[in-house]
């Protein structure tokens, strides 16, 4: 019986021939990340127990993000303890203010995270590294505190899903909508301890981008993991910018499968998750009349470059409709000055759209863009939970980027079609 | 190791949003967590619940955010124990590691609020005080009993090292 990509990168990291699913391993871990919400237990965690140095100083990565820029004297304080314990602990990767991204946007980017790797990080959508090839999971505060002393993780071997999409994409269908069809078919916990693979045609064509919001959402469908095999693309996306040795792994033909999924998309249309479950998705012609009072173009899931292009495809030379805020958050620094450089900042501003410096900000209501009682917002993030943006009694769907900006235009729920027609 | 715990019931897909919302994770401190433990699910809970009480959900309980506010929130406000039909796997190893022990039980579904339970963590047997039903679970192996009982991992690791 052969192995999965997720076995053989976990088997790889245990010192093991083989692994199977259901097996107990301790793991060498690559990169262990943190974040201004997560980082700050672990700090603590590390005091408390005496631990005087990380395991390897190039190898804990922690990134404030989510309530940064400061949005309150106790988000500084957090954000100052990682600042404080990168500095004493001479960390090589601690991305502070100008430097800042969010963090599973700018790890890849920056090509710290590569194929083959194993990560963990305090951050439930550590899973985005998938894309790449590498196994990585998100953990508590308490899992990184011991990782970033022991440099190593406990871990149960997880059955394998397989996802193969088929077919010709239709347009305005990108990584995202793939994503939230597998999860309206599977439901948030129709992947529940399992890693998701995705394969097939679609997918080898797929930019890097697509890839990465598609294994950021496998946490929506309970996953431990989602991964995609590396080729060409991946190749060609790490070679430019690896600070490491990294190894390309594929499953084997005769890899041993749980459950497998198997879909045409031909018939998938751009969808859109309808609050308060990633699993409420609907294709964009069966939407009806939902009016709203905010769009956001950004996270972790849909603030690369190409999500920032998508939108702006679309926007250009429109409005956004009266009454609508229309918030735009390039994800990393790179993103941003791109952005500014193609002319994207101009046709976003003269949309009448705001502009935000990279930050986790709305997507997990924390600051830069909250929703009152009664509102609704159509976002490019990745959760619609009850209160996600803010009031408990607000809503959020999810879409895709072109989606977003067509929302923002027509002052409802759309798609691009009825924008550029 | 044994509690005996008043129920509060909850539903399926409780996420991490529900058990403590983002807009308090400006801090980690657990009494102030506590303040607002299950609030969008129900604002009453952390003065409803007392010392020992039980939370059980049906399905995929602790889903999303890998936040371990949400065990911490959870014991602070003085829950024994969580028991529910399945667990978000995030959640499920973090309540460990904060030392909160966490049950799953298919006939999670059948409890309500205001029943009275006890809970034997060596044997997984769960009994509805009041009805004299009897559920069997799986128990919790000794080593994350240990985990539990020394207050959560990094106790744990601590007791290991000296």
């Amino acid at each position: 019986m052969g192995m999965t990509i997720t076995e053989k990168i976990l088997a790889a990291h245990a010192g093991l021939e083989r692994v199977e699913p259901g097996d107990l391993i301790n793991a060498k871990v690559d990169i262990a990340l943190g974040n201004d919400i997560t980082a700050p237990i672990s700090i603590n965690q590390f005091r408390k127990i005496g631990a005087k140095k990380v395991f390897d100083k190039s190898r804990v990565i922690l990134v404030p993000d989510h309530f940064v820029p400061n949005k309150d004297i106790k988000s500084a304080m957090q954000a100052k303890m990682l600042r404080d314990f990168a500095k004493e602990q001479e960390l090589t990767y601690f991305f502070d203010a100008g430097e800042m991204g969010v963090e599973h946007a700018l790890l890849p980017e920056k090509g710290l995270v590569l194929p083959g790797d194993l990560v963990i990080g305090a951050d439930s959508h550590t899973c985005t590294y998938g894309g790449l090839g590498a196994f990585a999971t998100g953990m508590g505060s308490t899992d990184l505190a011991a990782t970033m002393i022991t440099g190593e993780t406990w871990l149960k071997v997880p059955e394998a899903m397989k996802f193969i999409y088929k077919g010709e994409l239709n347009p305005w269908v990108e990584g995202k909508d793939l994503i939230l069809y597998a999860i309206g078919d599977i439901g948030v916990d129709g992947a529940l301890y399992k890693s998701m693979e995705f394969t097939g045609p679609v997918i080898e064509k797929l930019g890097i981008a697509g890839r990465l919001t598609i294994a950021n959402m496998a946490i929506e469908a309970g996953a431990k993991n989602g991964i995609i095999a590396p080729d060409d693309i991946t190749e060609a996306y790490v070679s430019e910018r690896a600070v490491r040795e990294y190894s390309f792994l594929t499953s084997d033909e005769d890899a041993n499968y749980a459950e497998m999924k198997e879909y045409d998309v031909s018939n998938i249309e751009p969808q859109v998750a309808f609050p308060h479950r990633p699993e409420n998705t609907k294709g964009i012609s069966e939407v009806g009349e939902i009016t709203i009072d905010q769009v956001v173009v950004g996270s972790c899931t849909n603030g690369r470059i190409e999500d920032i292009r998508s939108a702006a495809a679309v926007i250009k030379g429109k409005k956004v409709a009266q009454g609508v805020r229309l918030i735009v958050i390039p994800a990393t620094p790179y993103a941003y000055r791109t952005a500014l450089t193609e002319g994207l900042f101009d046709i976003f501003l003269d949309a009448g759209a705001i502009i935000s410096p990279p930050t986790c900000g709305p997507c997990l209501g924390g600051h830069m863009g909250i929703l009152a009682e009664g509102e609704r917002a159509v976002a490019t993030t990745n959760r619609n939970f009850v209160g996600r943006m803010g009031h408990p009694e607000s809503e959020v769907y999810l879409a895709n980027p072109a989606v977003a900006a067509a929302s923002a235009v027509l002052g409802k729920i759309g798609g691009p079609d009825e924008v550029l027609k | 190791m044994k509690i005996t715990g008043n129920v509060w019931k909850f539903g399926d897909d409780i996420d991490t949003d529900l058990i403590i919302p983002a807009r308090y994770l400006n801090t980690s401190d657990p009494g102030e967590l506590a303040k607002h433990c299950m609030e969008d699910a129900d604002p009453e809970f952390s003065g409803k619940v007392a010392q020992g009480d039980v939370i059980v959900a049906d399905k995929n309980f602790g889903c999303g955010s890998s936040r371990e506010h949400a065990p911490i929130a959870i014991k602070a406000a003085g829950v024994s124990c969580v028991i529910a039909s399945s667990f978000a796997r995030i959640f499920y190893r973090n309540a460990f590691n904060m030392g909160l022990p966490i049950l799953e039980c298919e006939n999670a579904d059948g409890f309500r609020t205001g029943d009275k339970l006890s809970v034997d963590f060596d044997t997984g047997e769960i009994i509805l005080l009041e009805a004299g039903k009897s559920y069997s679970t799986k128990p919790i192996p000794p080593f994350m009993q240990e985990l539990v009982r020394s207050g959560g991992l990094m106790k744990y690791i601590e007791k290991r090292i000296q």
